[in-house]
């Protein structure tokens, strides 16, 4: 029955290939972690893990990525608002521009954050004398993820405000809420699972984000080393357990993040009606 | 009289609709300044800082050997990974797209799943499946085969990060398009070729570039994994960000800068074709729902 309906050919093909290529190139390497992981003895993987280095990277980490991606909620959805409400000189040209942090190779941000941001940078000589440091502090971690995590907030907020309907904003304003009960009670629990998910992908590509962040770190173990970096420490001095370590706890926090965002969008998609 | 009550009626429906002129002009101004601080002005800093010692210096960075290798390179390993990123996307899409099958949900985020993983975690891999102390890297060895520090390891490791972008943007659009064309085109008697080529290729061309703009950004500019599986090893194993990263820490800023700014040209020109193609996927999109309708 189910092949009498099969018109189009090359199924048996491209799923082959599909499924062949993908364990070629991202599922072997994934397993191939897991094994080394589950080869080392319990003992040495938990001490790696759990050494006072590797818990301050994990903490250095988490924070930073934590508070890079709370402000790119709040900046994140104020700049998406502004794209889709309000006219301005410029704005598709800003619009477009959203998506620099994706296209420009996270090299170069590292590189141009630094020199924006240190002592004599174009930012960094202003926020000297006030005794704020930027560069080279896990400030600048914060920074760095924040320009990393932007076009994910804005990206996935954007369309959540251009789906709004104004006919419920109307009807709102008609019944006598006010401006700001309108925005508040009306508006954002709708782009709420928008900001969520953006929340958590900027959080996420934090907690792996290498390339920008070296640069702006300065890399001081316990101070900014993050886990990443550490990884590749590890790798450097042959400690090939260290390393499988910390890139577990790793993968496994991403794993744990994927979820979330997966049961974000499920919940939006009950509470919507697969309106989405 | 009763038009112009109404019109009044709207009128004060559209003010109620957005905010005062004061709070507009000063979230677009927080926005605009945030967006400076964060984007312009890091974007404007690449180009000072390159041009910072005179164009010649400028220009003496980019014919250098060592830059002229790293330039080689990462074009061979784009070229490379594109096309492969192509065949797989294609044949994703329509295996996906086309047909019902059990799994399928899993098959999906098993594609998306090197978005998640953090790139030096993918190099990590690489190194433990193909290095000296891995899984294969003694069988290799014995064979003369260098992957980890060599060119091999490199396209490995962009080939992982870039797996699912074009695939995710055929995808999703292929399922939108639906096949009722295509089995139109079997039924008429038309062969895998004439199917592929007539009717797939041209639904799905802007979508399909869309991809390829995204993953040759991604290919040219990946750092942390190939980082990992590179060794660094000037004029061989060098891509343009790892050439970047050496000039960098020797202190040698400005022609950092210079290398940086090819990558960042390259970048706002990736930005500016994927903004024409979301014009142009648009239009293509609104048309074909005016066709649709009745």
């Amino acid at each position: 029955m189910k092949h009498a309906t099969r018109v189009l050919p090359g199924f048996g093909l491209t799923l082959g290939y599909t499924v062949f290529y993908l364990s070629l190139i991202v599922l072997i390497p994934v397993g191939a972690l897991i094994l080394k992981a589950v080869s080392f003895p319990f003992e040495t993987l938990w001490q790696a893990a759990t050494s006072p280095r590797a818990i301050a990277s994990y903490q250095v980490t988490f924070v930073t990525a934590l508070c890079a991606a709370i402000a790119n909620a709040v900046f994140g959805t104020l700049v998406a608002w502004c794209l889709v409400r309000y006219s301005f000189p410029g704005r598709s040209i800003v619009d477009a521009m959203v998506d620099l942090p994706f296209a420009l190779p996270t090299a170069v941000s590292g590189i141009a954050l630094t020199a924006v941001y240190s002592k004599s940078g174009w930012i960094g000589q202003w926020l000297h004398p006030l005794g704020i440091e930027v560069a080279f502090t896990p400030l600048g971690i914060t920074v760095a993820l924040l320009f990393i995590g932007l076009p994910f907030v804005v990206r996935s907020v954007q369309p959540a405000f251009e789906e709004l309907d104004p006919a419920v904003e109307d009807a709102a304003a008609i019944l006598g809420a006010s401006r700001w009960q309108t925005v508040l009670r009306v508006l954002f629990p709708q782009v709420m699972p928008a900001i969520l998910t953006g929340f958590t992908m900027s959080f996420a590509r934090g907690l792996g984000e290498y390339g920008s962040v070296v640069f702006i770190a300065g890399n001081m173990p316990f101070r900014t080393e993050i886990a990443s970096l550490l990884i590749v420490t590890k790798l450097e001095q042959f400690d090939y357990a260290g390393a499988t370590a910390i890139g577990c706890v790793l993968l496994a926090a991403s794993f744990a993040l994927l979820l979330a965002i997966n049961l974000i969008q499920n919940r939006w998609l009950r509470r919507w009606g697969g309106a989405v | 009289m009763s038009t112009a009550l109404h019109q009044g009626g709207l009128d004060a429906l559209a003010a109620q609709r957005t905010e005062p002129a004061w709070l507009r002009l000063l979230l677009i101004s927080i926005t605009l300044a945030f967006l400076a601080c964060f984007l312009g002005i890091p974007l404007l800093a690449v180009f000072t800082e390159a041009f910072r010692r005179g164009a010649g210096v400028y220009l003496q960075s980019l014919v250098d050997p060592a830059a002229l290798a790293a330039i080689r390179l990462s074009l061979f390993v784009t070229l490379v990974a594109v096309p492969m990123n192509v065949l797989f996307g294609l044949m994703a899409a329509w295996a996906i797209a086309r047909f019902s099958f059990r799994g399928k949900s899993l098959l999906l985020s098993l594609i998306d799943l090197p978005f998640s993983i953090s790139p030096v975690v993918a190099g990590l891999m690489l190194v433990l499946l193909f290095g000296m102390q891995g899984f294969l890297g003694p069988f290799l060895s014995g064979l003369d085969i260098d992957i980890i520090f060599a060119v091999p390891g490199i396209l490995l490791a962009t080939l992982f990060v870039t797996f699912p972008f074009v695939a995710r943007e055929l995808i999703p659009l292929m399922q939108q398009q639906g096949a009722e064309e295509e089995e139109a085109a079997v039924l008429l008697g038309a062969n895998r070729w004439q199917l592929f080529l007539r009717i797939t290729l041209p639904n799905i061309r802007w979508g399909l570039l869309y991809g390829v703009v995204l993953s040759t950004a991604r290919a040219l500019g990946e750092f942390g994994a190939v980082s990992v599986v590179s060794g660094h090893i000037r004029g061989r194993t060098n891509t343009i960000p790892l050439h970047v990263e050496i000039l960098y820490n020797e202190y040698n800023f400005s022609a950092a800068f210079a290398v940086a700014s090819l990558l960042t040209l390259s970048a706002l020109l990736t930005i500016l074709l994927k903004s024409w193609l979301e014009w142009r996927i648009g239009r293509e999109r609104g048309a074909s729902m005016e066709e649709a309708k009745p």
